[in-house]
């Protein structure tokens, strides 16, 4: 079950295994709504992948840009699963704790804790740690309009008055058990 | 009809909107929904690049509490991230073994299991297959005839599950906006991404999505929605897309069930027409008669 632990296993090596079989033919750059922002096209990242290149990949940001909606998955003739590779990319990104990715990170972290403390989103609680670990006033400015208008609204959870409260604690901390005990299982079940 | 109903967390916050209307126009099809009691959020798209198995289970817990409550009916989840990932969860419950296992083995430790039981359907499959334009026509009160509507049915609900309609020319929408009286407004945007939470983390990316989708839809009266982030997207950033696109883009913005809710005539109040961030002058005289 363990194979994960041994010391030369490549750390690309679950995602190599799901886009080894491109042949380059671009479908999903052209595909993409995104592929203009990104530094490396979509098809450049999966010969990126192939030829093991972590370094030049965690400085990409184009899996930061997959806004995940499954066009490269759907029209790639391959039939392979490239919108979870990319979510994939995501995640070594952040358990690496790259620092050029760091907000998106504080981002879907801010957003996991406070779903494990109260089973639900809380939009004011979440964003005001987020803020808070990113630690860049220029960040919050940047939601200020939007948010007064939610909070005008009443669209925006206060934080009080609350029906229901269900931390998930124990399913998180199961979770990051059995992860640790077999991380590269996430990858197969992928492939499944 | 009977469904056991996931609203998940924008539906309580910034989509409380999508969810009466939701609400109001299933109980006036005759649809009875069953709120999943103590359902907790599916893990948005945040959950997934953290640990696989962290979303399925996250998600898998909701089916787990529909699976124990009494009466039968497939889950109905109206937000197409929801979706998605109730439906993924629910598909390795289906279908793969080993995954069943270890999400039940995570599920354990808040006592629960999930089997993959009945089916995760979205809000607007039901409406489009299980009550169809042709069981809804007869309930409009009136016509919104003269009203141009764009369709936009966004990412997740269409792809990669393929279930309901044509993922990349999807057709479902037409024959309940024609039901109204309204004209479907004929674009190529419908299933083009609206940039989902680039807005947040990459908002020149992000911005740039909008423009593009608003921009399509001149000329039409108003823009259909079923998802509480293509929502917020097209709605509430349209001033800012605007300013960075250097023209107009300002357009109004509903969702299916309020636009279907209106031609039931269904109260304003009860659509959550309020809540709405965009509806401009000209539209609110048509659609509030």
């Amino acid at each position: 079950m363990n194979q994960s632990n041994e010391p030369n296993t490549h750390p690309l090596a679950a995602i190599q295994s799901m886009v080894r079989a491109c042949i380059q033919c671009g479908t999903c750059t052209g595909s993409c709504p995104n592929a203009d922002e990104m530094d490396l096209t979509p098809r450049h990242m999966w010969r990126r992948v192939i030829m093991g290149h972590l370094d030049r990949i965690m400085t990409s940001r184009t899996f930061i840009l997959c806004s995940d909606c499954y066009t490269c998955t759907l029209r790639c003739p391959r039939g392979l699963p490239l919108t979870d590779a990319m979510e994939m990319l995501k995640g070594i990104a952040f358990a690496r704790q790259e620092k050029k990715h760091r907000h998106p990170r504080h981002f879907y972290e801010q957003f996991l804790a406070t779903v494990r403390r109260h089973g639900r989103i809380r939009e004011l609680e979440f964003m005001s740690r987020y803020f808070t670990t990113v630690r860049n006033p220029m960040v919050p400015l940047r939601f200020a309009p939007m948010g007064l208008k939610l909070i005008q609204k009443g669209k925006v959870e206060l934080g009080f008055g609350h029906a229901t409260d269900t931390p998930l604690a124990p399913l998180f901390d199961k979770v990051a058990a059995m992860d640790q005990a077999a991380p590269e299982s996430a990858a197969e079940e992928d492939q499944a | 009809m009977n469904y056991f109903y996931y609203p998940g967390c924008s539906l309580t916050g910034s989509a409380r909107e999508y969810d009466l209307a939701t609400r109001a126009v299933l109980a006036a099809a005759g649809a009875t929904l069953t709120e999943i009691d103590d359902w907790t959020c599916c893990g948005a798209s945040a959950a997934a690049p953290i640990s696989h198995l962290l979303s399925l289970s996250l998600s898998a817990r909701n089916l787990a509490l529909a699976e124990g409550m009494a009466s039968d009916g497939d889950v109905l989840v109206p937000c197409s991230a929801c979706y998605l990932n109730l439906k993924k969860a629910h598909t390795v419950l289906k279908t793969d073994a080993d995954g069943r296992a270890r999400i039940n083995a995570a599920l354990s430790a808040v006592n629960l299991t999930a089997r993959g039981r009945g089916r995760v359907r979205h809000l607007l499959d039901v409406l489009a297959t299980d009550l169809g334009s042709g069981g809804l026509a007869p309930l409009m009160a009136r016509s919104l005839s003269g009203l141009s509507v764009a369709p936009y049915y966004g990412c997740q609900c269409l792809r990669p599950f393929v279930e309901f309609d044509n993922p990349e020319r999807p057709v479902s929408m037409a024959p309940l906006i024609e039901a109204t009286g309204a004209d479907v407004f004929a674009w190529e945007m419908g299933a083009r991404c609206c940039g989902a939470a680039l807005v947040n983390t990459q908002p020149e990316a992000g911005l740039k999505r909008v423009a593009a989708i608003l921009r399509a839809a001149k000329g039409a009266d108003l823009i259909v929605t079923v998802c509480p982030m293509c929502q917020i997207n097209l709605d509430a950033w349209q001033a800012k897309a605007s300013r960075i696109a250097g023209e107009d883009l300002s357009i109004s913005v509903l969702y299916l069930p309020q636009l279907l809710g209106l031609a039931m005539g269904l109260s304003a109040e009860a659509l959550g027409l309020n809540l709405n961030l965009v509806i401009l002058e000209g539209v609110r005289e048509k659609i509030e008669r």
